[in-house]
């Protein structure tokens, strides 16, 4: 059965293959993306616990830190962990592109509608 | 990576058919196509939490004082929890790239270990989330609804008025042993005792809990702890209406639904996932074991779980940001 999926000579998947001395430098780069995402999760709890929500505008500004870092958390993993980093550029933007338009949106909603003010328990009844 | 992605390829060897455009395999192709069609409904799921919580009529939980406990522990750690499955996560996507880099080099042993060290992880995750979604069921202790206006002056001070319909929360001891109460079981009787009221649980287990405090604004902003007498003034407000733990009709965490509805149906599907994750990397694991892909020469199909894999990790780091933490 002739398969649809093989490139030209048979190479079936670019890419798919790399040295030694290649993987270590690879390697190297995964546990330094490891620091930095667990150094980013450990700030983000610890932001959630001594902040509190009452403090209407400094509230604010931890909620921006909160999705900056929510982004580069998950830049890091789709570029370096995904390899998207490594493909043809129109690739990269048929992924990025929809995510990018969507995360925005998904940014407004949770600044301006879903979370822009407190509730307060005494005035909604 | 020294592959073709980097090379110039001629616009009619590009476009004219017989290789990809993309210079990825038909397979790995699709898989990124899938990715971005699932982003999009997590997308719009944590979409509609905004809206929801945006025109919620009732208060809206906090996350912090939800999910604030650990297993075999007393005390308060918020969020800590979430935190770690988050770490796990995060580990296993490590391992996950480390046995796609592995593959890179045709090292099968490489690519055993790491993915199973992936689906460990994955085990552990999906038992942690478990554990998660039945603390969340059973509840921390209930509220009951006040049935009157009532004025206390809180531990810290502060003197609250409160009206009637507004949730007042048990403390775990107390509220477990309400439950039963409420329910009319005959074994569960509600006595004086000096500083007030005491919940007693006769037959085969015995126990008994007395009323110390209560809670108001929790799950709102800062919560405030009411003691002894005044505890009991909103004690002597009660309402008919009780609510223990969470479930598809009935929360403990808010007047409305909603937030215990999203909270089953964002990590639920987030967590069958996960299970569908790891069910594909032992089938994958088992195909490796098997040298399927040491006669293949390559281990592309690694590279291909793997990014579903490193997607269900992306969307739980959205899920803490969007659900958890804001």
């Amino acid at each position: 059965m002739e398969r649809d999926d093989l490139i030209v000579n048979d190479s079936y998947a670019l890419n798919a293959h790399h040295s030694e001395e290649e993987g270590r430098k690879i390697r190297s780069k995964i546990w330094k993306v490891t620091g930095i995402l667990t150094l980013l999760t450990t700030v983000e709890v610890a932001m959630g616990i001594f902040f509190k929500r009452s403090e209407a505008f400094s509230w604010t500004m931890i909620k921006w830190t909160f999705i900056v870092m929510t982004l580069v958390k998950a830049a890091y993993i789709v570029l370096v962990f995904m390899h998207l980093g490594d493909e043809r550029k129109n690739l990269k933007r048929v992924v990025i592109v929809p995510y990018f338009i969507f995360i925005c949106y998904l940014i407004f909603i949770a600044i301006t509608e879903g979370f822009g003010h407190l509730w307060n328990f005494q005035n909604l009844h | 990576m020294g592959g073709e992605a980097t090379k110039a390829i001629s616009k009619e060897i590009l476009w004219g058919g017989g290789r990809s455009p993309f210079s990825v395999s038909y397979g790995k192709m699709m898989m990124w196509y899938f990715l971005v069609s699932d982003a999009l409904t997590f997308g719009g799921l944590l979409t509609a939490y905004g809206f929801a919580r945006a025109g919620s009529e009732a208060a809206w939980p906090i996350g912090e004082q939800v999910f604030r406990a650990l297993p075999g522990l007393e005390g308060e750690y918020p969020l800590m929890y979430v935190a770690l499955m988050t770490f796990i996560l995060i580990v296993s996507s490590v391992t996950m790239v480390l046995a796609v880099e592995s593959g890179h080099r045709n090292n099968k042993a490489g690519v055993l270990k790491w993915m199973a060290l992936t689906i460990v992880g994955g085990f552990i995750f999906l038992g942690s989330q478990a554990w998660e979604w039945s603390h969340f069921i059973h509840g921390s202790g209930g509220m009951f609804q006040l049935g009157k206006d009532v004025t206390v002056t809180a531990d810290s001070g502060e003197v609250f008025e409160m009206k009637a319909g507004e949730a007042v929360f048990m403390d775990h001891h107390f509220g477990h042993l309400a439950e039963p109460w409420v329910e009319g079981d005959p074994n569960v009787s509600l006595v004086n005792s000096d500083h007030g009221v005491k919940l007693v649980q006769v037959g085969e287990h015995s126990h008994e809990a007395e009323l110390h405090s209560l809670t108001i604004n929790k799950y709102i902003e800062n919560e405030s702890h009411v003691s002894d007498a005044e505890a009991m003034k909103l004690w002597n407000a009660r309402g008919a209406n009780f609510s223990f733990g969470a479930n598809m009709h009935d929360s403990e965490y808010a007047l409305q639904q909603q937030y215990a509805n999203f909270f089953f149906f964002i990590t639920g599907f987030h967590g069958f996932h996960v299970f569908s994750g790891v069910v594909i990397n032992i089938i994958i694991f088992i195909m490796a074991y098997k040298g399927v892909f040491e006669r293949r020469k390559h281990y592309e199909m690694v590279e291909k779980v793997g990014l579903y894999w490193h997607f269900v990790d992306l969307v739980w780091v959205f899920v803490f940001t969007f659900f958890y933490l804001i």
